[in-house]
């Protein structure tokens, strides 16, 4: 199988799979360990706070090692979406369990500052950082739906693929070799995430 | 920069798309899956469906066809009815909708609303809250699809629904409702004012004027949108659309 959606009991799976369905992409879901070590690619949903969701991952025995096995050895491509990708960083101000850690970055609240509504939600413009298949497209006006609370704050603005500004201006995706994150859902997002897929 | 949401939303009622007049005077509208194609098609920003019968009979969401939709659709989508459990929304998150919106259950167990944000996050909990002016002035909030009256200050509601975790506040002026006369900005506003979360203002738009107005008069996160989206012109027939002056609407803040 091609692609394995991870279901670890936090994500919005039906959405995901039917996207890729659409773009006519082998995909499902996938829980265990053996399922995981199985695919040749994987994406990492979410949708929740970022300790339940570390603590599932941790919760299934194997889980976290077949992740760590796909992701960091054998180097297959990965793609976090949402909570997802917050979950590639080393640690969220939302909990107080370690992440991940794939990309050094953090994740951090939204400042509360006057006028700003949290969470972001709705459609919001994503500037390309830097050249890259997610990035390398001839659309002049990207623009994706976003629903957070917290956002990614890259270490190394090298790891920054694409920004986004709300109140904040902050990375709405990134990429260290490969492993990709995605702050907006584009799963959610028509033809501008289909494209991304 | 953020744009303001402006959401097309379709009522349910015995697997039939309708559109109400202050929650009254059904019109058939059409099937819901052609018409969340046309949707698909016209790229909205986002669709919410409420199902207007559900709580009234007593039951929970209508699955096979909140299934068709999802499998039809590429855009954020909201559902509404007869949620009464976590149990009741993890059933509708598992299909493919992103967002519940609660109201007469709320009303009856505000915990729900705490559990529900527990799990899922408080962006995927819409706590809806229908409105409607009292006799002798000043607002009340009705549950049951308006039947019921809570004598509940919406404002007063509002700021505990948020406390409790709500990420949204879908707000329904029962007498604007299908009038086509403008939103209630006294009322949006009030609300709007009163919470650091967005509202979304229901319930009377018109015209695209309306929509400015409510955005930058009285704080409207983002609109709801009725009768504008289903039929040609009030009074006429059925047209399912989206006026292509709403479409990349900036916001302000």
């Amino acid at each position: 199988m091609l692609i394995g959606i991870v279901d670890y009991g936090m994500g919005n799976l039906g959405s995901m799979l039917n996207m890729f369905k659409r773009i006519g992409k082998e995909a499902a879901t996938v829980s265990s360990p053996d399922d995981i070590l199985a695919v040749q690619k994987l994406v990492l949903p979410g949708v929740g706070s970022f300790d339940a969701a570390m603590e599932r991952i941790n919760a299934i025995q194997g889980l976290r090692d077949a992740l760590t096995e796909q992701a960091l050895t054998r180097k297959i491509p990965v793609l976090g979406v949402c909570l997802g990708m917050q979950l590639l960083t080393r640690s969220s101000e939302e909990g107080s369990l370690p992440g991940l850690a794939w990309v050094p970055a953090t994740t951090v609240r939204f400042p509360r500052q006057a006028g700003l509504k949290v969470p972001h939600m709705g459609w919001n413009n994503a500037v390309p950082q830097m050249p890259n298949q997610l990035t390398d497209i001839a659309d002049v006006d990207l623009r994706f739906y976003f629903v957070h609370s917290y956002y990614v704050r890259t270490d190394c603005p090298s790891h920054s693929l694409m920004r986004t500004h709300y109140g904040v201006s902050f990375d709405s995706a990134i990429c260290r070799d490969n492993i990709y994150g995605v702050q907006f859902h584009p799963e959610k997002s028509h033809r501008f995430g289909m494209q991304r897929f | 920069m953020l744009r303001t949401r402006v959401i097309p939303t379709l009522l349910l009622r015995k697997q039939c798309l309708v559109k109400t007049e202050r929650f009254s005077k059904f019109r058939y509208i059409g099937d819901p899956c052609n018409t969340v194609r046309i949707f698909n098609e016209l790229e909205v920003d986002e669709l919410l469906f409420l199902d207007i019968l559900a709580t009234q009979e007593d039951r929970g969401p209508d699955l096979p066809i909140l299934r068709d939709i999802a499998d039809e659709c590429f855009m954020p989508l909201g559902y509404g009815g007869g949620i009464r459990s976590l149990d009741d929304a993890k059933r509708v998150f598992d299909i493919g909708f992103e967002k519940v919106a609660i109201n007469s259950a709320a009303l009856a167990k505000p915990e729900l609303i705490a559990d529900i944000a527990a799990r899922y996050g408080s962006q995927a909990i819409i706590v809806s809250i229908d409105v409607s002016k009292r006799m002798l002035g000043g607002y009340t909030v009705r549950s049951i699809s308006g039947k019921h009256d809570t004598r509940r200050d919406p404002i007063a509601w509002s700021i505990e629904a948020e406390r409790q975790g709500a990420g949204e506040i879908l707000l329904t002026s029962i007498d604007r409702e299908g009038t086509w006369k403008g939103f209630d900005l006294e009322l949006v506003r009030a609300v709007a004012d009163s919470v650091s979360i967005p509202v979304i203002a229901h319930g009377g738009a018109g015209a695209v004027s309306h929509v400015h107005q409510v955005v930058d008069e009285s704080h409207a996160s983002a609109v709801a949108l009725g009768s504008m989206v289903v039929f040609q012109r009030p009074g006429m027939g059925v047209l399912v659309n989206f006026p292509e002056e709403l479409r990349l609407c900036p916001v302000t803040g």
